[in-house]
């Protein structure tokens, strides 16, 4: 495959490797947060963390879209599912996360309309099709999807549809990586940024994390080559003490983001308080459809009586979510909490902490 | 109904035995016999490279094969939807004529049946079959010690792959055929010699079938991710859709465990049979008992292959 084998290259990765090592030598102990699910995927998958000093511990963060969407979203999610004129259309990985009484999954089992779309536009065509039901889309996710489900709206928009919806767990990374570090819970000594949210945000963003916190943040590809030169990149910014915002995956992402896909992002959606799951609510980190789309928005066209969400418990997706603790140190990890049966979100997406490390048992 | 079966299934499956038409086919064959049996759902029920009549001989003819057995008379029951189409029928049957003379086997037992719309999707067939086990042929996962080798005969993932593509919801186009093929003249060539174990890898994959292996015999297996050899279609539709092809279904590929002593010899039997080209040693069975599969990645890392949990489901971004 050309242009990743390359980013996977085996001479590559291991002089990477040994440079990482030098570079850490003789420093503390020191934990790099990598923010995104993908990047926790590919640590996982290609076995990175056997390959690193003893000195750096990788923690993950809270960029698994799934797993940050809370249980209450879900609960809302059963309760559009169960009306009869609704088909729910949702991302595979959604499907199995737990609500407060099953998953949608389970509601699809029992006959209730869930269907699996790999899109938005997916959704739309459905919506097309179908003109005697009502298609909701749960639209999740970060930067890197909230373009594609934009676009969708205004698509929408634009044919007159009166019969697509969009229910929005939107997030944006940045306020939770602030939040992150402002809680002070866990040490983070320097970030790994997504690749694709920053193709999306480019650089900027970051620089408030460098500047006023002081931590290095090294925006990195998700191949094994650009994760170990993204790690080398940060230990390079922790001995000479400058942190910056520094750009690894320069081949895709530019400094400057992806100004059509942001366009896009404003005119659709508005920024507000959002719920993250075992976090609890950010200032502004969630995405809501605005005034002009309200019309497109499940939450304001659908009523449903008020959803009592139970608590998670004897799960502690938050403490993994937040990079406090490792899947090991969770008494549910493979015993009661398995990807089979699920206890928490962490658990249900391949890119979530808890299923990456139970698929690989690093 | 009855002329259905004779005009459509007698009239193209028929031998002396089956020709009877009598409550069961009654037949004598003298030695140790191998017994299975399969149900076939795929959806779709055409895909490149096979369809469900295809797949439903080679299946149980794959699993006789794997051990030890000469298949020899299989049963085969087809359910099929209300409304279904007779065309439709007509060439499954025709497929399955084809892939039994290829795999040198008779269906000697069947049965059809309608079921109303909704009870059934399109057409579900199950087939059993039965098959003379060769003389000397000991296959036993008790066999396996550590050192012994393992080895896959060709290229993974193309069965898995071919099946998703054909069901169409994901915009996808790519040159994938299914594997699917009887394994017998490639199974009975290596028999006898030297080798401990074999398997088909064909629902959950090689990934599934090397667990199974790991647990059945107690020792850990690490295999070679540079080693394991993809088609560069497989990976790309795998790549973009984050699914992993360890884990994609086969049906015309063999898991062999032989004794290392004898790896030379095994391997270079496999590559001159056609179905056996691509033969490659992946890895071997270690002396380390967690029952583990072990996989050292391509940049040379190190990571557990797990038995996969539910479906695989394409992820989000």
């Amino acid at each position: 495959m050309k242009y990743i084998d390359e980013f996977r290259d085996n001479k590559i990765a291991k002089n990477l490797a040994h440079a990482v090592s030098k570079k850490a030598e003789g420093l503390r102990p020191l934990s790099i947060m990598e923010v995104c699910g993908t990047h926790t995927m590919s640590i996982c998958n290609f076995g990175i963390k056997d390959m690193l000093p003893a000195n750096i511990n990788l923690i993950s963060g809270p960029g698994c879209p799934v797993c940050v969407t809370p249980k209450s979203y879900i609960d809302k999610a059963m309760a559009f599912s169960k009306k009869p004129e609704v088909i729910l259309t949702t991302f595979g990985d959604m499907a199995r996360v737990p609500g407060s009484d099953s998953s949608l999954m389970e509601e699809k089992a029992k006959g209730r309309h869930v269907r699996i779309v790999y899109s938005a536009l997916d959704a739309i065509e459905l919506a097309q099709k179908n003109p005697g039901k009502k298609v909701i889309f749960l639209g999740i996710g970060f930067e890197t999807t909230s373009p594609t489900v934009a676009a969708s709206l205004v698509y929408a928009r634009k044919k007159k549809l009166k019969n697509f919806f969009v229910f929005s767990g939107h997030k944006v990374i940045l306020p939770a990586m602030e939040a992150l570090v402002k809680d002070g819970d866990v040490k983070i000594d320097g970030f790994l940024c997504p690749a694709h949210v920053s193709t999306i945000i480019g650089i900027k963003p970051y620089t408030l994390i460098a500047g006023k916190y002081k931590i290095p943040c090294v925006i990195a590809g998700f191949e094994p080559v650009d994760i170990l030169q993204g790690i080398w990149m940060v230990l390079e910014q922790i001995r000479s003490k400058r942190p910056k915002v520094e750009n690894q995956y320069t081949r895709v992402a530019k400094d400057s983001g992806n100004k059509k896909a942001l366009a896009l992002i404003n005119e659709v959606f508005s920024v507000k308080d959002s719920e993250w799951r075992g976090i609890g609510t950010i200032r502004e980190s969630g995405l809501f459809l605005n005034r002009k789309y309200s019309g497109f928005d499940a939450e304001r066209v659908f009523s449903i009586k008020p959803v009592k969400t139970r608590p998670d418990t004897g799960c502690i997706c938050g403490s993994i979510l937040k990079g406090l603790k490792a899947p090991f140190d969770c008494p549910s990890f493979a015993k009661t909490c398995t990807p089979e049966k699920p206890k928490g979100a962490c658990m249900v997406s391949s890119e979530g902490t808890c299923a990456a490390y139970y698929k690989h048992r690093i | 109904m009855h002329d259905l079966i004779k005009k459509l299934f007698v009239k193209e499956l028929g031998n002396p035995l089956l020709n009877k038409l009598g409550d069961a086919a009654i037949f004598k064959t003298g030695s140790r016999l191998a017994f299975t049996t399969d149900s076939f759902v795929v959806s779709p029920i055409f895909f490149p490279g096979g369809d469900i009549g295809k797949l439903s001989i080679c299946g149980t003819v794959n699993d006789l094969c794997v051990s030890g057995a000469r298949p020899r008379y299989l049963s085969c029951a087809v359910i099929v939807e209300e409304g279904f189409g007779y065309s439709d029928l007509e060439k499954i049957v025709l497929s399955v004529k084809m892939t039994c003379k290829k795999a040198g086997v008779d269906i000697i037992t069947g049965d059809f049946k309608v079921v109303e719309k909704g009870a059934a999707d399109k057409v579900f067939i199950t087939t059993s079959g039965v098959g003379d086990i060769y003389q000397g042929a000991s296959l036993s996962i008790e066999r396996i010690r550590p050192g012994d080798k393992v080895i896959i005969s060709g290229t993974i993932g193309e069965h898995g792959a071919a099946v998703l593509l054909a069901r169409e919801e994901l915009k996808f186009k790519a040159k994938i055929s299914s594997d699917c093929a009887p394994l017998n003249g490639l199974t009975s060539a290596i028999l006898n010699k030297g080798i401990k174990f074999m398997r088909d890898p064909t629902r959950g994959g090689l990934a599934t079938t090397l667990n199974e292996i790991a647990i059945d015999s107690g020792y850990n297996i690490g295999i070679e991710e540079s080693k394991i050899p993809i088609k560069e279609s497989v990976r790309v539709l795998c790549e973009a859709l984050g699914m992993d092809p360890l884990y994609m279904a086969n049906e015309g590929k063999v898991v062999v465990i032989v004794a290392p002593e004898a790896e030379g010899k095994v391997l270079s039997i496999m590559k001159k049979h056609p179905l056996g080209r691509k033969s490659v040693i992946i890895g071997e069975v270690k002396k380390e008992r967690n029952k583990r599969v072990y996989l050292k990645t391509r940049i040379g890392g190190k990571r557990i292959v797990d038995m996969l949990s539910g479906e695989q489901l394409p992820r989000i971004c």
